[in-house]
């Protein structure tokens, strides 16, 4: 079993449409719920993650210059992560496919291998 | 405010509360759920106060508590394991809130409920313990007010209480109705709630409003395992019918001087008919399936003396034939001497006392005061005055109340005047 990052994707009126209403919040929140609980029952969630508030600031190199989130230029922003274990990067990618990042088009789950860095 | 109103809402929320948080927190952090509570209730005084009593005080409540629920969980999560079913979801915000949420919401509030009433029934523990253990954790009694409503003092009944939540504490989760064990354990309940409402009806407690207490408590309990599709068996209906058509009495049963009154005196008219009526329904509901439980035949004993317009008017035989089959499922020697006060009522006082004679364990009704009571009103009305006189004062030495001791005299009174 390996480590992999889940990073999920969505475009900014995608999210903002999922958070609109307290139905549409409640049946969100529900959805990740039981996207969760399916992960954690079949031993795939090594950490749940966090989900990620759609402000920010970004810090570029150089200048080191500040600028404010949430990034509106951006074709999608990361929406929050999650750690699974896989056998390998191809059951990784069949495990994201139950994801409701993906319910709409513009969602998307980045499937990235956990990098084991030696010296 | 009044306080009472308070005081009954909050002791019903107490039970809502505990089950809800402690699903979230795991029993080995009941003190915790505790806590949580007590905050609940002291954050409402204070808001109520000044604000006023909101529309519906018992949702502010459990979405005060709820709300706190996930400060705490936030607050605590790296330093505490909560139950193990939830914990992974509560370490992060994708599913904190919901699965708070979902612990809060009706159904699940009333499973919880259960599910916590059927862990204090635990066979480790008394029927003394669990009942204590039900009425603290799910009627929100203290322990000085359980102490004052079993006549026991406040250090055994905490004792009772510290002891019962170890025990509670031992398993890492609730009671799963799910369990091979749940027959059993839903005898064990039925048992407890019994004993419960018996101690608020016959109870040594001499504070009336204690005891009726203890009987509305034992009802609502009933009334939550009639609410789920897992408890709601025959023998929960029989239970809910004994205890209705009992509570129809209680009115009469106390009169107007405080005094206690037996069914041979009591003013029918005063009997709570509302009640009657639903025990009835219940009994009939309890007539589904093919198993017959002691709670079925003394319901239907007790509705039978509840359709009876005057005492002389009950059916004595439909009485004398259900007590047999009493005798039959679960014989005791208090049934035994009520089955001969019914033959005695059908074929008269000699009959009465030999059947009296024909009880096998008698020595077991030696502290009973309503045994030489009964042989004593028998004999009285066989005319033997003297032998009456004998027999009443001993059941007087052995009344265990004022209010028994009252009445044993008022019928040495009237009996033998």
């Amino acid at each position: 079993m390996s480590d992999f990052i889940f990073l999920y994707r969505n475009s900014p009126a995608a999210r903002e449409a999922a958070m609109g209403t307290p139905e549409q919040r409640q049946k969100n929140m529900q959805r990740w719920m039981a996207w969760m609980r399916d992960l954690e029952g079949k031993g795939h969630l090594k950490s749940a993650g966090q989900p990620l508030d759609r402000s920010g600031k970004l810090v570029r190199g150089g200048s080191k210059a500040v600028t404010d989130g949430p990034f509106v230029e951006a074709k999608d922003v990361i929406g929050g992560y999650s750690i699974i274990e896989a056998r390998d990067l191809a059951h990784a990618a069949e495990l994201a496919k139950g994801c409701p990042a993906l319910d709409g088009a513009e969602g998307s789950v980045e499937v990235r291998p956990v990098m084991k860095l030696e010296m | 405010m009044p306080a009472d109103l308070h005081e009954h809402l909050f002791r019903h929320e107490a039970g809502r509360m505990t089950a809800s948080l402690t699903r979230l927190f795991g029993m080995q952090n009941f003190a915790l759920v505790e806590d949580v509570v007590q905050d609940a209730f002291c954050r409402a005084l204070e808001i109520w106060k000044l604000r006023g009593v909101p529309p519906n005080p018992s949702a502010w409540l459990m979405t005060t508590a709820r709300n706190r629920a996930l400060d705490v969980i936030r607050r605590e999560r790296t330093a505490r394991t909560f139950a193990p079913e939830v914990t992974r979801l509560l370490e992060t915000e994708w599913t904190a809130a919901g699965v708070v949420a979902e612990a809060f919401s009706g159904d699940v509030v009333l499973a919880e409920q259960l599910r916590m009433m059927f862990s204090c029934c635990h066979p480790d523990l008394a029927e003394p313990a669990q009942i204590a253990l039900i009425l603290n954790i799910l009627c929100g009694f203290g322990a000085p007010e359980i102490a004052a409503a079993f006549l026991t003092s406040r250090a055994a009944i905490e004792k009772r209480i510290t002891r019962g939540k170890r025990v509670l504490a031992g398993s890492s989760t609730l009671f799963d109705l799910s369990d091979a064990d749940f027959a059993a354990r839903l005898s064990a309940v039925h048992r407890a709630l019994y004993l419960l409402f018996n101690e608020g009806y016959h109870g040594a407690s001499t504070q009336g409003a204690v005891r009726a207490e203890l009987c509305e408590e034992a009802m609502r309990l009933t009334a939550l395992l009639r609410d789920h599709p897992v408890t709601r068996t025959p023998a929960t209906f029989a239970l809910s019918a004994l205890m209705a058509l009992h509570a129809a009495r209680l009115p009469a049963r106390i009169d107007a001087a405080g005094e206690l009154q037996s069914l041979w005196e009591q003013d029918r008219s005063a009997w709570n008919h509302a009640l009657i009526a639903e025990g009835q329904e219940l009994l009939d509901r309890s007539a589904a399936g093919d198993e017959l439980t002691a709670y079925h035949v003394e319901a239907a004993i007790a509705a039978i003396h509840a359709a009876a317009p005057t005492l002389e008017a009950t059916d004595w035989n439909a009485i004398v034939t259900l007590y047999d089959r009493l005798m039959a499922i679960a014989p005791s020697a208090v049934v035994a001497l009520n089955r001969a006060i019914a033959i005695a009522q059908r074929d008269g006082p000699d009959q009465g006392i030999e059947a009296i004679e024909r009880i096998a364990d008698r020595e077991r009704l030696g502290a009973y005061p309503f045994f030489p009571a009964a042989l004593g009103e028998l004999e009285r009305r066989r005319g033997n005055v003297g032998e009456a006189r004998t027999y009443f004062g001993r059941a007087l030495q052995l009344a265990r109340s004022d209010a028994e001791r009252r009445y044993i005299e008022r019928r040495i009174e009237t009996a033998l005047r």
